[in-house]
């Protein structure tokens, strides 16, 4: 057993756990975020897809122990005071999504994509989200989605 | 999904890592970035009882320039190498390699020691240090030694590092005169793991003539290896496009392929040939532009 | 009220929460102490089963229970039935754990409850199991092989089941008179589905009433709940519910009763306590019902001038180890009837063997049985093109059925709806420039860049039906929909419809549907499915089946309301019913649109019941069934343009053109992403998917580091546009759009590939089209 304090989506959250606990079992087992999902067991499906110091990282892939002192950012943290975010209104507006089981993570992965390529081209898209799948969409609308969100930011931003 | 129980430690040291690692031998493993270890511990293909992470380690990120080399500490991740504008400059092949290993999440956490220690014989770093003639430095409860890339890796998931040693840097000599590399792979369509990746240095002299090239190649065999037989056919030569592909051919010289999934190993010898012939000629450009 | 919404791409309502983090799937729900299942599974592919030690795992601190095969069976609990049966079909004891012998990797064998998940995980580890390894098969033909190894002793021979359809005669005859037969043999490769959410189940056993709650990833949750209930664990149905809120995308692998979730609720009845399964990944790989997997000889004889004149098909289609729930429907009802195409075809035959094998059972998956159908027809029309020297258009053209044909009753059972099959290509030819490619192809060719082009000129049948003719050919189930309507007081309405949405928008289409009925807007309608306990009845969703069904019953419900509703506005409006008409949510008698009352006046008066017709019962409910009287055939034209590399043999698609022809679409925006993401699967098992076994059954793709799940960077958009031709079959002219884009899409994509090819005259090459397998068919070949 270890004693963690992560903070996560703004509050330090300190509770005591197996050390082989994985962040995303930490987050959806004993803080009940069940937003972030678990679609694979080798890394790569990306539906557990958070925040880690601010950087997308699958929180699948280390272990709750590993992100104690760090601040993690989770899909329930994404809208604020109610309202969606660009990217959350693009994924709506767009039809990103069917099943809705993937789009947690790739909400959070397709945030860290305009953040860093405020203007992505449509393959920069799909390459950036390369981390995450989906088995509904086809991918044709989380491409419109993630460029009608990069392109709401931009204008909002201006 | 679940791993085993463990052990888990955070040194705040080099020096006590090594220790817990010497304390704890075959049963310890030391953690980086997890994205290779951390995915064998849930699926149970690794019983370590012991984990010793290395993240509160300080010292071991960054990348610098001293004394005619690269150095990159052993925990920067992908990520960071990808960005860092004294990579791009000085040795584009790296960052472009770190841009394209697993994905921006992987690249986010997954660092360039952690890759190296794992030897995934699919991984990219293996292939791009050894064109560019990489050194590491070990560190131990005796101090540190350094070993060339090329002796670094035995096979499979095996290296020279000994339980209780840690991978804490890779040192890049920085490439004199008119150089020009690149590395490019053709990815598992699943893994996105090399299924063959090329790295290529050369070096031209003045008269635009190769004077010495370094190329190694990573997904064909149990372990990255050099193709000397290119290195040795681009002697000398005027890099025109016939001579590269001459040169590209024999890419998969002396490398026992295996048949699999992705295809026979005619065909995966003829990937070697085609990829290294896109990368010699990409390198030989930009020499050429330098 | 005069706003409609059919038709409309309105939002969907349940993206609030799902884009917010909100959503409930199974593995989020937590009941107070819970205890959590893992399952012992078999490493080998066939074995006997000597001995099973539990007591090192028994001893383990934190487990519950662990129980075997036999401790299930002793306890009687019955095989999983099977909901699909064939004349002499052989249908072996399916048991929730093996008993006796483990005849798929993975097959499970013991069941380890404990406190937590990482104890039930470290107990399972230690349970051990003495094997006897058996000799193992998992390819379909080997199967039919003297001296293969036996599955089931029930089937020494292998063979579940022998199924021919179509008139033999007439179509050897067609084949004495032909001027050319083109033969080919087809290897449609296994496919795993793979949903992103994988299984899971929570059983709630309440000992003090009796009733048991089992939350479960279901397609079909009265379908679950009547099979486990009156079927393998022998609970009174109304003792049991079902509920499948959220579930994570289905594509046929949630339609099934597995083996976990029996046992689980087993285990929480006989412990009392609430129990949960999540399968990883890997389980799911082994588990999760497969799809495809056939071997086809087929041959099609041709008149000189290119009509078709007979089709006959032989194919051996591999069930795995056992049968699970429609596993004999796939490959016969749901392929053979639909070797028809979109084409005149007079005379087919199609036989066709199931067959056992040591692997994972097959069942349907996105599409079933059609997508096999449709790419065999469609790659034999290209290479009866090339046999005739005509272009794939121009024989289309000369053989696809006419709109004045419809009904048009097949030589294979079905009678297709309606159809304008060159409506839709012409449409698509307006979006694809044909002429121009392949101009653009040959300059390309001529500098050493192969381009091809394919086409899919498609129909496929969905929404299953009708209830009588399905189970005079073996269904053990109905096949129509329900849906409750029940207007409160304040003339809000509460749709519970039997349909279940697991990605497609139930929540926001049935509600435009019921909205534009009632004559009320969208916010006034809620839309509930997914649970036993609330939902009086229901067949689930698979095969297309929601718009064209599961609508039907939600418009039938409707009008059922507006009926007593107008008798209750007649009552309170002093007028005779036949006067009063219903517009814009106002009873008024016709012409005198002043004097009305609103649908809140009539709802409240139903409930009050102060001042009603007299005899008429108080309340506003309707429940309907709606049973239609055929299948549903969406149709359309896709095409497909793909550059294949010479040197390495890498496909890229460059573009993909779809015009389907889906009836009349409730939410276009909906229907769009639905053929979208069809579209992607099609083009994956063209591309990329590939479930491989070894030679000793054991599952090689295993996970998604060696089975490719597509990403974003696979594929590109798709450029999409529909003709509507409204079937005649339901009240609302919808045909089904689920499933369109994966049957359409693989031939196009082979079709496009073989175009990029012809050069070098490959005729042929089996799926998955891998740069390897394209590489090593252009070996040694140079260019004609």
């Amino acid at each position: 057993m270890a004693s963690v304090t992560i903070t996560v989506n703004g509050t330090p959250q300190t509770r005591e756990i197996e050390t082989r606990v994985l962040l995303v079992h930490f987050l959806r087992d004993t803080l009940g975020l069940t937003g972030t999902h678990v679609g694979c067991d080798t890394s790569q499906c990306g539906a557990c897809t958070v925040t880690l110091d601010g950087m997308a990282v699958k929180s699948c892939s280390l272990f709750a122990v590993q992100a104690d002192g760090r601040s993690v950012g989770t899909i329930e943290g994404v809208a604020k005071e109610g309202k969606l975010n660009a990217m959350q209104e693009g994924f709506w507006q767009e039809h990103g999504l069917q099943c809705g089981f993937c789009t947690p993570g790739m909400i959070m992965a397709a945030c860290a994509l305009i953040e860093r390529n405020p203007k992505p081209t449509d393959h920069e898209v799909r390459v950036g989200l390369e981390g995450n799948m989906c088995r509904c969409t086809g991918y044709t609308n989380i491409v419109k989605a993630v460029q009608t969100a990069a392109a709401a930011t931009a204008a909002g931003k201006r | 999904m679940y791993a085993s129980e463990f052990e888990y430690y955070a040194p705040g040291t080099v020096a006590e890592a090594v220790a817990l690692l010497g304390k704890y031998g075959d049963d310890a493993k030391v953690v980086s970035g997890s994205q290779s270890l951390v995915p064998m511990m849930k699926l149970r293909l690794s019983s370590l009882k012991h984990l010793v992470d290395l993240r509160k380690v300080p010292g071991l990120t960054g990348i610098t320039e001293s004394g005619g080399f690269v150095v990159v500490g052993g925990m920067t991740t992908h990520h960071a190498v990808s960005v860092s504008e004294l990579v791009k400059k000085k040795l584009p092949m790296m960052a472009e390699a770190a841009g394209n290993i697993g994905d921006a999440q992987v690249r986010n956490l997954g660092t360039i020691g952690g890759s190296l220690a794992h030897a995934d014989p699919s991984a990219d770093w293996p292939a791009v240090l050894t064109a560019l003639d990489a050194t590491l430095v070990i560190a131990s409860a005796g101090g540190e030694r350094s070993v060339k890339i090329g002796d670094f890796i035995l096979g499979p998931l095996t290296t020279v590092l000994q339980p209780a040693e840690i991978l804490t840097q890779v040192r890049v000599p920085l490439p004199q005169g008119r150089y020009g590399g690149a590395y490019q792979k053709l990815p598992h369509p699943a893994s996105r793991f090399a299924v063959v990746g090329v790295a290529a240095e050369m070096f031209l002299d003045a008269g635009g003539a190769v004077q010495s090239s370094r190329i190694a190649i990573t997904g064909l065999g149990p372990k990255v290896s050099r193709a000397s037989s290119v290195e040795q056919a681009l002697q000398g030569k005027k890099p025109d496009a016939a001579a590269l592909k001459a040169a590209a051919a024999k890419a998969a010289d002396g490398i026992e392929i295996r048949d699999d999934l992705i295809g026979s190993a005619a065909y995966k010898a003829n990937l070697a040939a085609v990829i290294a012939e896109r990368v010699l000629a990409r390198a030989v450009a930009r020499a050429t532009n330098r | 009220m005069s706003e409609t919404f059919f038709g409309k791409s309105v939002k969907r309502r349940e993206d609030a929460r799902l884009l917010t983090g909100k959503g409930a799937f199974v593995d989020d729900l937590k009941i107070p102490f819970t205890t959590h299942a893992a399952f012992v599974r078999s490493p080998h592919a066939h074995a006997k089963i000597n001995k099973i030690d539990l007591t090192a795992a028994k001893a383990m601190k934190g487990v519950i229970a662990i129980y075997t095969g036999k401790d299930l069976k002793d306890s009687g609990v019955k095989p999983i039935p099977v909901g699909w049966l064939l004349p002499g079909i052989k249908v072996p004891a399916h048991y929730p754990l093996a008993v006796d012998k483990v005849r798929h990797m993975g097959d499970a064998v013991a069941l380890v409850i404990a406190e937590t998940v990482y104890i039930a995980r470290d107990a399972a580890e230690l349970v051990e199991v003495d094997y006897q390894v058996l000799p193992a098969l998992s390819d379909g033909a080997e199967a039919l092989k003297k001296g293969a190894p036996t599955v089931h002793d029930e089937a020494p021979d292998n063979v579940c089941f022998r199924w021919a359809l179509g008139d033999k005669a007439a179509t050897d005859k067609a084949f004495t008179t032909a001027h050319k037969i083109v033969k080919q043999s087809f290897r449609n490769h296994r496919l795993i589905p793979n949903a992103i959410e994988p299984r899971a189940c929570l059983a709630s056993a309440n000992a003090g009433t009796g009733e048991t709650t089992l939350w479960v990833t279901s397609q079909n949750p009265h379908v679950h709940r009547l099979i486990m209930a009156a079927f393998v664990l022998g609970i009174p149905e109304h003792k049991l519910r079902v509920i499948s809120q959220d579930v994570g995308g289905g594509f046929g692998s949630k339609i099934f009763i597995y083996p976990e979730e029996c046992a689980v609720t087993w285990a929480s009845r006989a412990l009392s306590r609430p129990i949960k399964w999540t399968s990883d990944r890997r389980e799911a790989f082994l588990t999760d019902a497969h799809g495809r997997d056939h071997h086809t000889e087929a041959e099609i004889a041709l008149s000189a001038e290119g009509n078709f004149l007979g089709l006959r098909v032989k194919t051996v289609a591999n069930l795995g180890a056992y049968l699970t729930l429609f596993a004999p429907a796939v490959p016969t009802y749901l392929y053979g009837t639909l070797l028809t195409g979109t084409y005149k075809t007079p005379a087919i035959h199609v036989d066709v063997t199931g067959v056992f094998t040591h692997t994972t059972p097959v069942d349907a998956y996105r599409g079933a049985g059609r997508p096999e159908a449709t790419y065999l027809i469609e790659r034999l029309v290209d290479l009866s093109a090339k046999a005739l020297g005509m272009d794939p258009l121009e024989i289309r053209r000369k053989n696809l059925l006419t709109s004045d044909q419809f009904p048009y009753q097949t030589p294979v059972a079905l009678l297709y709806d309606s159809g304008n099959y060159q409506g839709a290509l012409d449409k698509a030819l307006t979006m694809f420039d044909y002429p121009g490619f392949r101009k653009e192809q040959a300059a390309a060719r001529k500098e050493g860049r192969y381009l091809g082009v394919g086409f899919s000129t498609y129909v496929e049948a969905c929404g299953l039906a009708p209830s009588q003719v399905a189970g005079a050919l073996g269904a053990q189930a109905g096949l129509y929909e329900s849906a409750t309507v029940r207007v409160h007081p304040t003339g809000k309405v509460t749709v519970f419809t039997g349909s279940h949405s697991h990605g497609q928008g139930h929540e926001t289409t049935f509600a435009q549907v019921a909205a534009d009925e009632l004559q009320v807007p969208m916010e006034d309608v809620e839309i509930v499915h997914g649970d036993t306990g609330i939902v009086p009845f229901g067949m689930g969703s698979y095969g297309s089946r929601s718009g064209p069904v599961g609508t039907a019953a939600i418009h039938m419900g409707a009008q059922k309301i507006k009926e007593k509703a107008k008798k209750i506005a007649a009552h309170l409006l002093e007028a005779n019913e036949k006067d009063v008409v219903y517009e814009g949510g106002k009873f008024f008698v016709k012409g005198t649109p002043g004097v009305s009352k609103s649908f809140f006046d009539v709802s409240l008066m139903a409930y009050l019941a102060h001042n009603l017709p007299k005899g008429l019962e108080p309340g506003l409910e309707a429940i309907s069934f709606f049973d239609p009287g055929n299948f549903v055939f969406p149709f359309g034209t896709h095409i497909c343009m793909v550059e294949v590399e010479r040197s390495t043999g890498v496909v890229k698609v460059l573009r993909y053109v779809a015009v389907d022809d889906l009836g009349r679409v409730i939410n276009p925006m909906i229907v769009d992403g639905m053929v979208h993401g069809g579209i992607l699967q099609g083009v994956s098992q063209a591309l990329y998917e590939h479930a491989e076994y070894d030679e000793n059954a054991q599952l090689i793709t295993g996970s998604m580091m060696n089975y490719v799940v597509p990403k974003a960077d696979d594929f590109i958009g798709v450029e999409l546009a529909r003709t509507e031709t409204p079937t005649p079959v339901n009240p609302l002219g919808i045909k089904g759009a689920g499933e369109t884009g994966t049957i359409a899409s693989t031939p196009a994509v082979a079709n496009a590939v073989m175009d990029a090819l012809s050069p070098f005259g490959i005729q042929h090459i089996d799926m998955p089209l891998t740069p390897g397998r394209i590489w090593e068919a252009l070996r040694g070949r140079k260019e004609a």
